[in-house]
This record gives structure tokens, sequence and C-alpha cells, in this order.
């Protein structure tokens, strides 16, 4: 008998090779859970979530102009997920990218406002985004540097290295690069320097789905994303292997660095058409969710960027039409990361309640 | 008293100022490295703190209370609540379902700034304008706890008896932890945790509680730590422009001070004087825009710094960031 009160009610065990439809299916179900949470927080300030939702989808998908707008705020998003996935599979917990898209914007910038009248159109853009992914790149190699040195903090380094490159951004603002003295607004750039516009929207969603196809086979069929899948399940595995850790730090740093950069560019040149400190606007946090919850997965990283596309752009209409603050975008999106976080456990362990026959054999 | 001496004075009196939020940020932290878990959410469970806090003032004060103290314990309660439900989110996550504690640190940051942001903005709609306190409420928590005659003592009177009550809390906290750990059996075992939680289970301690605790509680008090931001620096009064990092420095500052609660009063007393040196000792040559970013600076410069030492004595503890999961070997 004693025996049997010492067997705890529930006991944990690992499970490995669950089907992946039934992986898909608790992952699927974390979703909605968490879409359930976000129509609580939404019910406690007095809105009906059916109706909240509602409005939601529709301001952000109802009309064509709508459409065009949340693909706008998807194509950063989009991008830089996509930059972030070899680092976080690589363990390496890169959270600057905000600062290197900025970087990226700061350096395509650079030719946009400086440079503009002395090259054709084509050849202006090819430079900037060249421009763009090199200085994002060398932004991002000098915490991998310091990482692969003496195994530096990278996240606390790559969030400074963010404050950081704004503060340059303002200080171009209100200085150097600043248009009518006292505005602090660097002027509009000149129309060879902004993207040109395909269906609608800026060009930059063709570039990202381009990263999208480079980004799936780099990542699976390349001997660089093998290194940086070992280097993620265990370090010393792969330096046991032979393979020399610190400069795969260091080069998938610059590769996400690059590309971070590029988004830069592309924000730049085609939403923006200028450059200012709020250029990245909290994309680069934003776009770890999205890598996260697509499992870095490129192709899963178009829809749940989408997904976050239109929380974020029906949270507007939601704040015009129901007075429910835009923030509430924020909430959901940290709701949606927390299910799928919690619901790997559920895919990765198995619990065992209590029987009371198999006490008794025992 | 000549010029520069005044100026001096007033610079560190404002640098305790700032560095008060920072101080129970990173103390909350130490806390909860100290069990091995590494919460990057300290920005948004400061945030959390900060929106509640006020919030719980505000109400305070328009449901007719006027206490100034009540007041005071009733801002410290709310934001200790709101860090509390922020970390529990956090523990429950990576204790219980061993999700990964980095990522759900960041989930965390991104959840609780929307969370701050989403009750201020509610409340200010909800009150036609804007959330503020009353100048007699304000007073308690910016002004000095001590008669005018100690403060008025020179040179040293306005560093020592001026500062707001919420520095005096944390030097008192902060003694209190380092007792904490360093000379009670408690304490010890929570270091344990921290170290090698299989040896701890080993011995007999319950890992998970002693985990569950410190995180809880040391997301409480940097909690706190958001509120005193609030309610100091920027004045009493709802803002969207938020903590702008102060989160993100406290966690840096954990690693400036080496895990040590003692060592985080000066850290945080001097980060305090980075941020506000732009304001007070203006520099010809430097455009202020670029002055402002030093306090960043100078982390990336401590971060390796740091890193580059090797010394037995100033490591983390060794399994933080590691999710203790019995069955593993």
């Amino acid at each position: 008998m004693s025996h049997e009160k010492k067997t705890p009610f529930i006991r944990l065990a690992k499970r490995e090779g669950m089907e992946g439809w039934k992986v898909w299916c608790i992952r699927a179900g974390a979703v909605l859970f968490a879409l359930a949470l976000g129509a609580l927080v939404m019910g406690a300030v007095g809105a009906n979530p059916v109706t909240a939702y509602g409005t939601m989808v529709s301001g952000a998908l109802g009309k064509k102009s709508a459409v065009r707008q949340t693909v706008k705020i998807a194509v950063p998003l989009l991008g830089c997920a996509l930059a972030i996935a070899p680092c976080f599979k690589m363990r390496f917990w890169n959270i600057g990218a905000e600062g290197q898209i900025t970087a990226g914007a700061i350096a395509a910038s650079y030719f946009a406002l400086f440079w503009a009248d002395r090259m054709p159109a084509p050849v202006l853009l090819t430079v900037m985004g060249l421009a763009g992914a090199l200085a994002g790149g060398l932004w991002a190699l000098i915490p991998a540097f310091f990482k692969a040195k003496w195994n530096t903090n990278e996240t606390l380094f790559t969030l400074m290295m963010n404050y950081i490159i704004i503060g340059v951004v303002r200080w171009l603002q209100g200085g150097p690069w600043e248009g009518r003295k006292g505005s602090q607004i660097i002027p509009q750039f000149d129309s060879a320097a902004c993207l040109p516009r395909v269906l609608g929207v800026h060009c930059g969603w063709i570039i990202v789905l381009v990263l999208v196809v480079f980004m799936h086979v780099y990542m699976n069929y390349t001997k660089h994303g093998y290194e940086i899948a070992v280097i993620g399940d265990s370090v010393n595995t792969a330096r046991y292997a032979g393979m020399n850790v610190g400069r795969v730090m260091m080069r998938t740093m610059f590769l996400s660095g690059a590309i971070s950069g590029i988004v830069g560019f592309i924000v730049a040149s085609g939403a923006n058409n200028t450059l200012y400190d709020g250029v990245a606007g909290g994309v680069g946090f934003t776009s770890i969710t999205v890598a996260w919850l697509s499992q870095l997965n490129a192709f899963a990283m178009v829809g749940i960027s989408m997904l976050l596309a239109v929380l974020s752009k029906g949270a507007e209409t939601l704040q015009t039409r129901m007075a429910v603050p835009t923030s509430i975008s924020d909430i959901i999106t940290g709701i949606l990361l927390f299910c799928m976080l919690g619901c790997e456990f559920f895919i990765n362990y198995q619990l065992i309640f209590r029987k009371k026959k198999e006490a008794r054999h025992e | 008293m000549s010029n520069f001496m005044s100026l001096f004075i007033a610079l560190i009196v404002a640098a305790i100022t700032y560095g008060t939020p920072l101080l129970f940020g990173t103390l909350g932290e130490i806390l909860t490295e100290k069990s091995g878990n590494l919460n990057l959410g300290v920005e948004g469970i400061m945030f959390m703190g900060g929106a509640l806090g006020l919030g719980g003032v505000f109400y305070y004060e328009k449901a007719g209370g006027a206490s100034g103290v009540a007041a005071v314990a009733v801002g410290i309660l709310c934001a200790f609540l709101a860090g509390i439900l922020a970390s529990l989110i956090f523990s429950f996550l990576t204790i219980t379902l061993r999700a990964n504690q980095n990522v759900t640190g960041l989930a965390l940051s991104i959840f609780g700034t929307g969370v701050g942001q989403f009750i201020g903005e509610y409340m200010r709609v909800r009150e036609n304008g804007y959330i503020a306190i009353g100048n007699h409420l304000k007073g308690f928590f910016q002004s000095s706890p001590f008669p005018s005659a100690l403060q008025k003592i020179p040179v040293v009177g306005g560093i020592l008896f001026g500062n707001s009550v919420f520095f005096y809390l944390g030097l008192l906290l902060a003694a209190g932890m380092f007792l904490f750990l360093n000379r009670t059996r408690t304490g010890l075992y929570l270091r344990s945790v921290g170290e090698s939680p299989a040896t701890a289970d080993a011995a007999g301690i319950n890992v998970g509680r002693y985990k569950y605790l410190a995180t809880v509680i040391g997301g409480g008090i940097s909690a706190v730590g958001g509120m005193v931001y609030i309610m100091t620096i920027a004045g009493c009064v709802w803002n969207h422009e938020g903590l702008s990092g102060v989160g993100w420095l406290a966690v840096a500052l954990v690693i400036f001070c080496l895990w040590r609660p003692l060592s985080a009063i000066w850290g945080s007393v001097l980060f305090g004087a980075l941020m506000i040196l732009y304001l007070r000792l203006m520099l010809p040559f430097i455009p202020t825009q670029l002055y402002k970013i030093l306090p960043y600076v100078v982390t990336v410069v401590v971060l390796i710094v740091s890193s580059m030492r090797n010394n037995k004595e100033k490591q983390p503890p060794a399994s933080l960031g590691l999710a203790y999961f019995r069955e593993d070997r």
C-alpha cells in the first residue's frame, strides 16, 4: 500500500517520433487556444470577441488597399524572420535584427541621398541593396566576433547594438543629413532611389519571396546549413567533428545581418522613401516571433508573417472602430508565442497518469 | 562650496534617481538567476509593473485616498503583483513545461510591453485624457522621507538624505538579499539549485519549488523597479515611450555586478549617472544624440570585458539558462 502512495499521480516520460500530423494538430490547437485567450482579453475590456476578430480580419483583408497595407507590413517581418532563423537554429540569440535593419537602411540611404543623380536607377538600387547588405552584415559581425572569441553574451550585445545604431540615426536626422534646418527630418529620396511597385506594393515582396526559397535551400541542402544544425544541437559534437565553431558563427551572423540589411533597404527605399529613427519599428522583435512560431521553416514563415501582419493591421482598425488599444496585437502575439512554446512540451513529453492496476503489478 | 562641487553633487543625486529603478530590476534578476533561471523578460515585467503600479495609485487617489504612505504601499503592491503574474507565466513555461528560457523571456518582453501599453492606453481612454497623480501624493514618491534639516547638511546631506524613499528601500533590499544568499541555509540551497540542480535534487532539495519561488519573487522585485521609474523619472504620468530599455540594462547590470546584490548598488548608480550625464555635463564636441547612447556603449564594453576575464569566482551560476529534468543525464 505504501508503495502505491509513492507513485506520483502524473509521471513524465520523453517521447520521440510522434506522427507529423499529430504534431501539427497540437500546434494548430495551441494557436486556437491562444486566439481564445486573446478573446478573453478583449472581453475583459468590453468588446465582443467575435465582432472584434471579425473587424480585425475585415480591416486587414476586406479591401484591396487594406490587403496592400497588410502585405507591406508582412514583407519586412518575413524578410527579418528569414534572417533570424539560421541564428536561432544555431542557438545564437540574435535579437539585434532591429539594429541590423537600421544599419542597412543607413547605408542604403547614403547612396539614395548623395549618389542619386550620378547613376541610372537600376544601378543605384542595386548599389543601395548591396550597401545595405554589407552594412547589416558588418553590424551583426561585431557581436559574433566577440561571441566566437570570448563567448561574450550575444543576447545583450546584439540588443545594445540596436540602441547604439538608432542613436546614430537620430544624430544624422538632426545633424549631417538634416533636410531643412531645424526640421529633424531627412529629405525624401529621389524617385530613382525608390523601389518600383508591382501589383500595387513595392517590389520588396518579390525580393523576400526569392529569399524564402534561398533560405530553404541554404538551411536544408547545403553544408553550411548542416553545420548550423549540428552546432545548434551540440557545440561539443560540432567541435569533435572538426568544425570551426567560431567561424561558422561569424559567417552565419554576417549572412543574417546582411539579410536584415536588405530588409532595411527595402523598408527605407520601398515603404518610407526616407530614413528615420523608427525605420525598423519593432520588426526585429516581432520577427523573432515569426521565426519561432514557424519552427524556423522558411515556407511556414510566409503564412505566419501574414497572420501577424493581419493582427497588427487589424488592430489599427479595431482601435478606430471599437476603441480597443492597438497594443492588443502585441498581447495576442505574446500569447501566441507562449502557447507555441508550451505546446512543444506535449510533443516532446508524455504524461502518464497513475493507474491502480499498474501500481499493483509493480 | 565651489561651483564644480555643487554640480558634482547634483549629478550624483540625479544618478541615484535614475539608478534606483535599475537597482530594483537588477536585484530581482539576481535572485532569479541565482536559481538558474535566465529571465530575459525583465523589460516586459518592469513595463507591466509600471502600468499597474501607476494604475493602482491613480485609482487609490481617485477613490479619495490621501495618505502618502498608503499610496506608496499600494504602488509597490500593485507592481509586485504584476511582476508575480508575469514571472508566473515564465516559470510555468520554463520550469514545468521546460520551454527554452531565451525565447520565453523574449516572448515575455513582447507580451509585457504590450500589456503595459494596453493597460496604460485603456486607462487613458477611460479617464478621458491622461493618467497623472496629484501633486500631494507625487511628493511622497519623489521627495526624501527625511526631515529637511538632515538634507541641508553641507556636501553629504543631499546625497545621503535627499533621495526618494525607494532608494533607501532598495538599499535595505540589497542588504537583505546579500544576507539571505550568503548567510542563511535557504539561500545556500537556492544557490546550489542554480549551480547544480541534479546535486541539489539528490540532497533532497525541491528544485522546482526553489526555482518557482526565486523567479516569481525576483520578478515581483523587478516590477517594482518599473513602477519606481514611472513614478519618479517619468513624473507619475503615463507615456508611450515606456522604459526605453531600462529592463534590458538591468539584465546587463546583473552580469556587470557579478550576481552580487551589494555590487548592484554602486553599479546601478553608475549606470544612472551614464544615463543622465548628457544633461548634466555638456560636452560641446559630442552631439547630444550620440551622447545619449553612452550607457549602451558602456554596457557593450562591460559585456566584453566581463567575458574576457577568466576567474572562477566571477562566473554565472553554472546551470544558468538550462532546464532541469530529473530523468535527463
